[in-house]
């Protein structure tokens, strides 16, 4: 992967998720404390940070896993509110991978991918599997289209979770912590498929501890702690001049 | 296997076979019956009691039986008269529906276990499976009331295995969907909805089901205006499900709680409504999970079927138990509950064999 490539924006300026002033509290615990944030089409954030720091609260409250209770968020001109017909709108324009897949169980590897696009984008059964197989192709599984989630591996898995959300041809896609729950060994092939992903021009916020990852993919790193964003830049700046002293602490840490 | 097979000392350490679990008749009795002192008295102990019932048991049912006899040839002899069976078949079964009119009863009866027969297979839960149910279920209806040219026969006079088929299965398949809303309707964060549920539930639960049976036939028509009337088996019918849908309600929660809450968020963040996410994706995986408690349930309320006797419905028990005020037949209890025993168990054992087959047609993890 070209740093160089990754580093260019092949960005019109305008910006798809906005994030103005916004507080979040569990019962009395503040979580997240006026978080600003703008995120431009095509751009590639990696958030970084203690665990507890409000990064993957953060990213939920993006497509209404969690409720915000102060402030504004607008995703591709739309803004959260309680209005259920803004948040299913939102939902499906963006995609999101999960720590732990959460696939379906019960349904097939290619149920699993027709499933949103069939019932949510009303798309006909016929199109809808040949897109999946399309994006299990890329995702290089195609050939386990007709097993069941628990018979991959927890790499297959979330390349698999990974192809369910691009099968609704979502405008961002939304990574919370994508590789930490695989052995060892999985992370790469993860890993290689968000690249990939990238090189095509999705834009992405990944919540993420893989520095490597960042480095090459990310346009900005965020580094949050205590609920809020304590300093960004670009990765090379990131990693190399670290302004704040828990970013250094935390860096120094992770890096050993 | 009759000798044990002996394990190669040493083999590749890479691929060395499981050691042989197969050890002969004499060696298995060794290993589970007469492993020690104390286990070996108590296989002595519960030997010599078999000994004891079975053989005697056998000679009453079978060797010196009465099968098609008169009440009188059946007090003179001294094995088991199964003749009271045979003799009263057709009330037992039937009750008081009209002599010559019992081939429809019966052939309601039997359209029932086809169906049944069919619906158990998934490989038949299609729409059109939905229709075959329909058509089924209105010749059922037609073949027991009359009517379109069949001379048309009161409920009063229903009774027998048509009766407590009508109610188990009526009441079963309607009070689990009942349930299932329920359930949702307890975990909803709607407030109305979610008190309704708790209250309802929980009301239901505290009072025995005879009491609804009670209050069914008794205290429910003084509220009607004068001169309606309610058909009483409807009624029955009715209180069987609403109680049978506040236990199903409790165990399907059970069922919703286990979900991993991951599988609530997947499927919202693909943008599926509550509705979806529930049915397409919670409801298969939960009621999965609650398979062999859901059919406890409906064993027991099966049987808790029996129970109407008490607003004098004629259902199985309720005809076997009217056979043996006869005075013909007075006396051979024994015999005559030993046959509604075997029709009760038959069904219920068919109901349980068919939740672990279900379970494991399910399972998707292997």
């Amino acid at each position: 992967m070209n740093p160089q490539a990754a580093g260019q924006k092949n960005v019109d300026k305008t910006p798809i998720i906005t994030i103005e002033n916004m507080h979040k509290w569990y019962g009395e615990f503040h979580v997240l404390k006026d978080v600003n944030l703008t995120v431009d089409r095509g751009e590639r954030i990696v958030i970084c940070g203690p665990s507890g720091s409000g990064k993957s609260t953060l990213i939920r409250c993006i497509n209404r896993l969690e409720e915000h209770q102060r402030g504004r968020i607008v995703v591709d001109g739309t803004e959260l509110t309680n209005d259920l017909k803004n948040i299913e709108k939102i939902r499906t324009e963006v995609g999101m991978v999960f720590q732990h897949f959460n696939l379906f169980p019960h349904l097939t590897i290619l149920e699993n991918l027709t499933l949103g696009p069939i019932w949510v984008r009303k798309t006909p059964k016929k199109e809808a599997e040949e897109r999946a197989m399309y994006y299990l192709e890329k995702v290089r599984i195609a050939e386990q289209a007709k097993k069941f989630p628990n018979q991959l591996s927890g790499g297959q898995q979330q390349r698999v979770a990974i192809a369910r959300s691009l099968c609704m041809k979502p405008n961002v896609m939304l990574f919370d912590e994508p590789t930490s729950a695989l052995d060892p060994e999985m992370v790469k092939e993860v890993l290689d498929v968000m690249i990939s992903l990238a090189q095509d021009g999705m834009t992405m916020l990944v919540v993420s501890h893989e520095m490597g990852f960042a480095k090459s993919v990310a346009h900005r790193v965020l580094f949050m702690d205590g609920g809020e964003i304590l300093e960004q830049n670009t990765p090379e700046e990131f990693f190399n001049y670290p302004q704040h002293d828990r970013t250094k602490l935390f860096l120094s840490q992770i890096l050993d | 296997m009759a000798t044990m097979e002996k394990t190669p000392h040493r083999k590749a350490a890479n691929s060395i076979r499981p050691p042989a679990t197969s050890i002969g008749v004499i060696g298995w009795m060794r290993a589970n019956l007469f492993n020690g002192w104390l286990n070996s008295i108590l296989t002595l102990v519960v030997g010599y009691l078999l000994l004891l019932t079975i053989p005697s048991f056998v000679k009453w049912a079978f060797i010196n039986s009465n099968w098609f006899t008169t009440s009188e040839q059946c007090k003179a002899g001294s094995g088991a008269c199964w003749s009271v069976i045979t003799a009263n078949i057709r009330f037992i079964l039937f009750g008081f529906y009209p002599h010559q009119l019992q081939w429809r009863p019966l052939l309601a009866v039997l359209i029932l276990i086809l169906l049944l027969f069919f619906s158990q297979n998934r490989k038949y839960w299609k729409k059109s499976l939905a229709y075959v149910w329909l058509l089924g279920l209105f010749s059922m209806g037609l073949l027991l009331k009359g009517g379109l040219g069949l001379e048309v026969v009161d409920s009063d006079s229903w009774g027998g295995l048509p009766l407590t088929l009508l109610l188990s299965v009526f009441g079963l398949t309607a009070a689990y969907p009942f349930g299932v809303i329920l359930a949702l309707g307890r975990q909803s964060d709607m407030p109305v909805i979610k008190s309704f549920s708790v209250v309802y539930i929980e009301l239901i639960r505290g009072v025995p089901l005879i009491s609804m049976l009670f209050m069914s036939s008794v205290v429910f028509p003084l509220f009607l205006p004068e001169g309606v009337t309610f058909n009483k088996i409807l009624r029955a019918q009715i209180a069987i499900i609403l109680f049978t849908a506040a236990y199903i309600a409790e165990v399907v929660r059970g069922g919703l709680q286990g979900m991993n809450r991951g599988q609530y968020e997947a499927a919202e963040s693909l943008g599926l409504n509550y509705f979806q996410a529930m049915r397409l994706i919670i409801l298969p995986q939960a009621l999965k999970i609650v398979i062999p408690p859901s059919m406890g349930i409906l064993i027991s309320a099966f049987k808790d079927t029996s129970l109407v006797v008490i607003i004098a419905l004629y259902d199985l028990l309720k005809t076997t138990q009217t056979t043996l005020t006869d005075p013909k037949w007075m006396g051979f209890s024994a015999e005559a509950y030993l046959f509604v025993a075997l029709i009760y168990f038959v069904c219920c054992y068919a109901m349980s064999n068919y939740s672990r087959r279900l379970e494991k047609e399910l399972d998707t993890s292997l």
